[in-house]
């Protein structure tokens, strides 16, 4: 398959980058919300909007009145909610929750996917504990208890938790805090008792929380998938979240580097356009040259991923990785080269660093990120 | 079964069939690339026949007419070969400068006369070319160039000096940039073709760094060139230059490398054993670089072939590509230690990994520099403002 967008791919761009630039908007969304301190980070209208340009369900399968796409689809949007920097839960919800509903029994599926779809609900995920992204370390038990489970522990960075409609948690029915086995996960309703939220604020004017879970009590149909058989689903939505991510990361890299080329050719100093300066010529066009390969790797890693490859996980975390370092050398020349204004939250610049540094721990960073590269790669 | 799928399979055979052993090794040294030219001879007759082999299917030239000495593949085709190839770690059968530049160049400015003739010989590797750019005083600043060919009716007199020639001892003929008028830069030279063996050619080596002479300072002194041996118009040979170096760039960059494996981590732990944990995190994230890098050039291969990416982005894949070569032979020579350090011992097969360490500092020079590269792609493709 080529590595650019289809004549239907292009389309859905286009659609998307001009939705996302009018609804999706940094004043209309981010700004507005932020500024209200809108206990969710994001509206629910624009949810709404979105599920009426049928994005919700971009990843949901047809028979389930989703659109059937791939992650290809998925990415497109992503860079352009990114580009916008708009605050949304379709990561968490269409790209990470859906993989894990996917996998889902049919009741369960009819459960929740309708409300997906119809932009009426909002899922997250529950795999984290502790500051940074350790996936392979799952130590929240499910106990049997009756016909059901017991959910007891703690986890961190529930991105939009408090809410979320249904929390996906990963958690472990057997097995010791490191096994890879004795993982399973559960559809968690937001009213279940003994769940409770700490949510907080991110830089980036994003909610996560601070989840725990106090004996959650949980029917045997809240299990997506097989009981202990967890950990291949839990792969599955981490290879999602991670080209997902990857790709709104590419939004937020462009959007950054283009607000900056832009201010390079209007600022005067020293009676020349900034622009003129090959000091900042010369950096401006190895940005360029980085987020372009980032982008390609993006690609790639989602073409792979919608083909099923054997190599799509390494490459998830190529694209993971590469997008970490170019959309973060994106947002610091991009304030640097803005010069004191950068600073001003008036200016958007600085909006662009604070969502790549969320971005850039969602799903694993960087350095989580090349390690896994070198695992994968036998070294 | 498709006719694509069928293609690959033949090819599969075919390669199977007429692909030796000894050339699916990975090349180790110069003397492993068979060059092609009149002076030229083969290392083995392995080399020989996987030579002769492909130049009888066109597959020196896969991409290419097959009235022009090509196979005629179509791009999908081309790429199936080129990962067919991959897949067994063929080496090329002939490297030439006329299949990576010359020809294209010609493909696209050449009379159809000069097709049939120049690249079937380049396709059947007879004639190996060497590329007549570069002056001591036109380096970066290439049009400022003088050597001078005066207009004599039937022919010119070229006179100047050339230099960083690569291979201009070992080759047949050139392909050269020459003023023939001196009132107007850009649309004032000729990019002209003429035997190396004409009076008046001499050439003289240049040592390396890397202890090697790969090329030369090349004089003319009174050449005489027919007029009829020259590509595209009279005095608009910029047009041919500024072309055929977007292909140069494209092959220095490794860009139709891109099957090739690209991380090294997992190669070198092979060769060393443990590999010291800060090393191994350099290696890692140099992985990421590489292997997105071969995502970068894949895609941007298949947008060449649909006339998708920017004029300008080979500057691109030039840049990007020549420094992460230059970083991987930095790590492959930390891996090595002090084995790499060896220069002229049986065991590092006559120091060849300091060597090709050194002459991968002039990826970012040969065809254009990193900076001339930056300034292209700030100016071309971010149109930032300034001269
Ligand atoms: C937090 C903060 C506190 C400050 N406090 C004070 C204060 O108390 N009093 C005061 O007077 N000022 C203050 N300043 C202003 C500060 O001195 C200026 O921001 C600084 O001099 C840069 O000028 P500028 O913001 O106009 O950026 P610009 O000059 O517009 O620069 C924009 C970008 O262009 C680059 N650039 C400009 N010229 C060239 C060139 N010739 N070659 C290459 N690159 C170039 C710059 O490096 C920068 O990256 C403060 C600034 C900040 C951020
Ligand atoms: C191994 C090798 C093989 C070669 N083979 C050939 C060949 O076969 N045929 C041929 O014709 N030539 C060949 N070359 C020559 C090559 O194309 C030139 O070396 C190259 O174009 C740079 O020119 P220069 O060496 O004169 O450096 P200069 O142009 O003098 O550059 C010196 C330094 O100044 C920098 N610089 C120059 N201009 C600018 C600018 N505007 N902005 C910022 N920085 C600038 C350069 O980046 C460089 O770092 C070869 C070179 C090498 C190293």
């Amino acid at each position: 398959m080529p590595l650019y967008h289809d004549d239907d791919q292009a389309m859905l761009a286009d659609t998307a980058s001009q939705f996302m630039a009018e609804e999706g908007a940094i004043a209309k969304q981010l700004r507005h919300w932020r500024d209200r301190e809108c206990k969710d980070g994001f509206g629910h209208a624009l949810w709404k909007q979105m599920a009426e340009m049928g994005f919700t369900g971009i990843l949901v399968p047809e028979a389930d009145g989703g659109l059937g796409m791939g992650h290809v689809e998925a990415g497109i949007v992503l860079e352009e909610i990114g580009r916008n920097l708009t605050p949304s839960p379709f990561l968490t919800s269409s790209v990470v929750a859906a993989t894990a509903l996917g996998q889902a029994n049919d009741d369960l599926r009819g459960r929740w996917l309708p409300g997906l779809i119809a932009g009426d609900s909002v899922f997250a995920v529950a795999i984290d504990e502790g500051a940074k992204h350790r996936p392979e370390r799952i130590a929240t038990r499910a106990e049997k208890s009756g016909n059901g489970f017991k959910l007891s522990g703690r986890k961190d960075f529930v991105v939009q938790g408090a809410s979320a409609d249904m929390i996906v948690v990963a958690a472990r029915t057997s097995g010791t805090e490191d096994d890879a086995d004795g993982v399973t996960l559960f559809a968690v309703p937001k009213d279940a008792a003994g769940l409770d939220h700490n949510a907080v604020r991110l830089v980036d004017s994003s909610m996560a929380s601070h989840l725990t879970l106090d004996g959650v009590e949980l029917d045997g149909d809240a299990v997506i998938g097989e009981v202990d058989g967890g950990r291949e689903i839990l792969n599955r939505m981490l290879d999602a979240g991670r080209v997902g991510a990857a790709a709104e990361g590419v939004g937020v890299a462009r959007g950054a580097m283009d607000m900056t080329v832009d201010y390079l050719k209007q600022r005067k100093q020293f009676g020349k356009l900034i622009g003129e300066f090959q000091a900042l010529q010369h950096r401006a066009a190895h940005l360029y040259s980085e987020v372009e390969i980032a982008r390609a790797a993006t690609i790639k890693a989602q073409q792979l991923l919608d083909a099923g490859a054997e190599n799509a996980s390494l490459m998830a975390s190529v694209a993971k990785a590469k997008v970490g370092k170019a959309a973060g050398l994106a947002v610091k020349e991009g304030v640097q080269m803005h010069g004191g204004i950068g600073m001003t939250d008036e200016y958007d610049i600085g909006l662009y660093m604070k969502r790549d540094r969320a971005l850039a721990e969602f799903m694993g960073d960087v350095h989580y990120h090349a390690g896994r590269v070198a695992e994968l790669s036998g070294y | 079964m498709s006719d694509l799928d069928s293609f690959r399979a033949e090819t599969r055979a075919w390669l199977e069939a007429n692909c030796p052993p000894e050339m699916r090794e990975p090349v180790q040294g110069e003397e492993d690339v068979y060059w092609g030219g009149r002076k030229a001879t083969f290392k083995s007759d392995a080399q020989k026949a996987w030579f002769e082999a492909c130049r009888d299917k066109g597959y020196t030239v896969p991409a290419w007419p097959r009235e022009y000495g090509g196979a005629g593949l179509s791009p999908p085709e081309a790429k199936i070969l080129r990962e067919e190839m991959a897949r067994i770690n063929a080496r090329p059968p002939l490297s030439s400068f006329g299949i990576w530049m010359l020809g294209p160049a010609l493909l696209k400015f050449g009379t159809e006369e000069q097709k049939r003739k120049y690249l079937n010989e380049i396709a059947r590797g007879e004639i190996r070319w060497c590329q007549g750019y570069s002056e001591p005083g036109s380096g970066s600043d290439l049009v400022s160039l003088q050597t001078f060919g005066e207009d004599k009716g039937d022919h010119w007199i070229v006179n100047g000096q050339k230099i960083w020639t690569s291979y201009a001892d070992k080759a047949d003929w050139i392909f050269c940039l020459v003023r023939t008028d001196k009132s107007n830069k850009y649309q004032g030279i000729t990019f002209m073709l003429f035997d190396m063996e004409s009076p008046g050619v001499s050439t003289k080596p240049i040592k390396l760094i890397s202890g090697n002479s790969p090329f030369c300072e090349t004089f003319f002194d009174d050449v005489k060139v027919p007029k009829d041996q020259y590509v595209g118009e009279i005095n608009r040979g910029w047009d041919v230059a500024k072309y055929l170096l977007g292909h140069e760039r494209e092959m220095i960059s490794g860009a139709d490398n891109s099957e090739r494996g690209a991380g090294i981590g997992a190669m070198l732990k092979r060769q060393t054993g443990e590999l010291d944990p800060v090393l191994r995190a350099e290696l890692a994230l140099f992985d990421v670089d590489a292997l997105a890098f071969s995502a970068m050039a894949e895609k941007f291969l298949d947008e060449v072939k649909v006339g998708k990416a920017h004029p300008a982005q080979p500057n691109m894949m030039k840049y990007a590509g020549t420094e992460l070569n230059k970083r991987r032979h930095e790590l492959m020579m930390a891996a090595g230690g002090s084995a790499a350090l060896e220069w002229d011992s049986e065991e590092s097969r006559g120091g060849s990994a300091a060597r090709s360490w050194l002459r991968t500092k002039a990826n970012s020079i040969e065809g254009g520099t990193s900076e001339v590269m930056l300034n292209v792609i700030a100016k071309r493709i971010l149109e930032l403002p300034g001269a």
